[in-house]
Parts: C-alpha cells; structure tokens; sequence
C-alpha cells in the first residue's frame, strides 16, 4: 500500500470518506447542542477535496483569523484530527458555553475562553471519532487537544503537510449549524497511508 | 500552499498565512525580476507523491529560478530572503526531533547553499503564522502576523 495516493481516490472511496464524514460531523453536533443545551439544526455537511492552493479560499482567504483545535490519534490508527472554526463563531460557542462568564466582545480570548474552546473542541473531535470508531470497530485514542487562534493558512498547514506526504489535496469537512445565528464549523481528518488501509477494510472496501 | 508565482518591478508578490510552510523569496536586484515560492515539505526525494513541483523545498525553488531566468532574470545576481517554518502545535505528529517548519526552512537554506544564492535574511521558527509580501523593486520582505506589529526584513 506504498503507492496509496489521494490524487486517484475513486468515486467510490470518496463516498466512503464522505459518508464517515458525515456521520461524525452529525455526532459532534449532537454533542454540542448537549453540552450547550440548545437545539442545533445542522445542514448536510459539505465534503470536499481540495487541492492545497485552493484550501484558503474556503474560509474566504488564507490570512482569516480561525480558531484551531488539533489533536493527535492513536490506536488502531494513527493520525491527526482537526476542528477549526472562524474566530468570531469560536468566540460565541465559548461564551455560549460559559454561560456569561466570558467576554464576547473582547478581540483577544482569555486564559479561560482558550480552556472552554479547547473542551468544546475536545467534545466535537472525541463524539466525531467515536461515531468512527463505532463504524470501523477500530480502536480510536485521541491524545488532549491544543488550541491556536491564528491565521487559516497557517493552521491548516499543519494537516496540508500531513496530507502532502499523500497527495496533493486536503480532504476537508464543513458542517453548518444553526442555533441563533448561522455558524459553520470544519473538521479535518488526517489517517497516516495504512490507517486509510485500515479504515476502508474495516468497512468492507478493498 | 504549494504554488509560486513569479514578478517584476513594481509588482510585489505575496502568500498569506505561512504556517509550517516556508515562503522563499528569491530576486535579480537589477533587473528587478522577482518570485516567491511557498513550500510545504522539505524534499522531494522522501516521497512518491511528488509531481507538485512548489510543494517541496528542492524542486520548488528549482522551478522558481527557472521560471525567474525565463523573464530574463540572471543566474548569478540571484539573493534570498526566506520566511515562515513556524512549529504551530507544541506536539505535531511527526514526532522526530526536528519539528517540520524547521525542517522546511534548513532544507530551503540547504538547497540556496547549494546554488550558491546569497541568503540576505530569514524570520523563521516561532509558533505562528506569518503573511509575507516581496517587493523585487527593493527587496523588501513585508512580514504580518496576527496581534503584532508588521516587519520588513
């Protein structure tokens, strides 16, 4: 499996990857919506693969101000996953969550808003992976996240290097949710070349 | 990510949000001729996925100077300014000693060591992202990033 590139992913393969993506993406809303206790109404989740120089355009420019949470996987697979979100929906699910205790309209987060966003992210990334783990029967162990509030570019060069080693294009997830506001989140899914191998036997496909 | 682009005076060129990635700013400072190539990976030869010239340290700035060269830029004048190699995350996967921004950025030294182009000044490391601009008329390397005050090198 040596030669496995995401440059000739077929269809088939594709619907794979986005039918996981969905169902995790479902799952950690779910989770936010109870952690919030809030009725979220989510939209069906865009997948899509993108080549490196386009990844930008997504959030509307590389240098958009994100917020990033990202964690490392181990178990039967191994790999990295990313929840990313722009800064301004960041701020509001953190406050949200906080129940006022936050500043909202702050530029900066603080020590506090950076802990809460990195506990939502650990909720979204742990119910997205165990809707995985369920579905592949492969054990899945997410390591504690780290958050980065920094420009989109930057931080998604982490999992761009990641896929880069597989091909040239980003397999990127965008779920959009409702509550008051429209806010839009994206995960990011980066299984090593074999763990690809792994998930996709798991589920049947050779 | 990935991509390069070359121009001549008074054009700049820019790449926004270098994470990881290094952006290596190379220019002919007499005829003004100039590029930026954004790297994301260090070589090309650890890899079987590699037909993305811009994606690797080595043959991206192969390709820039060839495309340099082609606008009438000359070989020898060349000098460099490099960018970026941040370490986002404390504890990236790829968990050898060197995290991969500095890998990125040594291999971008190593290869204009190679070619013998001057390296008049580097901002790399750090733990964030960097958008750059280069001005092949004067050289100027336009450093932004988020929450600080902007940098020429």
């Amino acid at each position: 499996m040596g030669d496995f590139s995401l440059n000739d992913m077929t269809g088939e393969y594709m619907d794979v990857l986005k039918e996981l993506g969905n169902i995790g993406a479902g799952n950690a809303t779910t989770a936010l919506a109870q952690m919030l206790q809030e009725r979220i109404d989510m939209k069906v989740p865009q997948v899509d693969m993108l080549d490196f120089k386009d990844v930008g355009k997504a959030f509307g420019g590389e240098d958009t101000v994100m917020a990033g949470v990202y964690l490392v996987v181990e178990g039967d697979i191994q790999g990295s996953m990313m929840f990313l979100s722009k800064k301004e929906t960041a701020k509001y699910l953190v406050n949200q969550l906080m129940m006022g205790m936050g500043h909202p309209e702050a530029e900066e987060f603080d020590e506090m808003e950076l802990s809460a966003l990195m506990e939502l992210g650990n909720i979204m990334t742990g119910a997205y992976l165990n809707a995985l783990s369920d579905l592949t029967k492969l054990k899945i162990y997410p390591s504690v996240p780290e958050v980065k509030i920094d420009m989109a570019g930057a931080i998604l060069s982490v999992p761009a290097i990641e896929f880069g080693v597989l091909g040239d294009k980003i397999l990127m997830i965008q779920t959009k949710f409702t509550d008051y506001l429209d806010i839009d989140g994206y995960f990011i899914l980066v299984p090593d070349v074999d763990s690809y191998q792994k998930i996709m036997s798991s589920l049947g496909m050779n | 990510m990935a991509d390069l682009a070359v121009c001549k005076s008074p054009d700049g060129v820019t790449t926004l949000g270098l994470g990881s990635c290094v952006g290596i700013a190379i220019r002919d400072p007499l005829t003004k001729i100039g590029g930026l190539v954004h790297v994301m990976l260090p070589d090309s030869k650890a890899i079987k996925n590699n037909s993305c010239l811009a994606k690797f340290a080595d043959t991206g700035i192969d390709e820039l100077i060839r495309l340099m060269l082609q606008l009438g830029a000359s070989r020898s004048r060349l000098e460099a300014k490099i960018a970026g190699g941040a370490q986002m995350f404390a504890f990236q996967k790829n968990c050898e000693l060197v995290s991969v921004g500095d890998r990125n950025a040594e291999a971008a030294k190593a290869k204009l060591k190679e070619l013998q182009i001057r390296l008049l000044a580097e901002d790399t490391g750090q733990n964030y992202g960097r958008t750059v601009i280069y001005y092949p008329e004067t050289g100027d390397y336009i450093i932004r990033a988020v929450g600080k005050p902007e940098k020429v090198i």
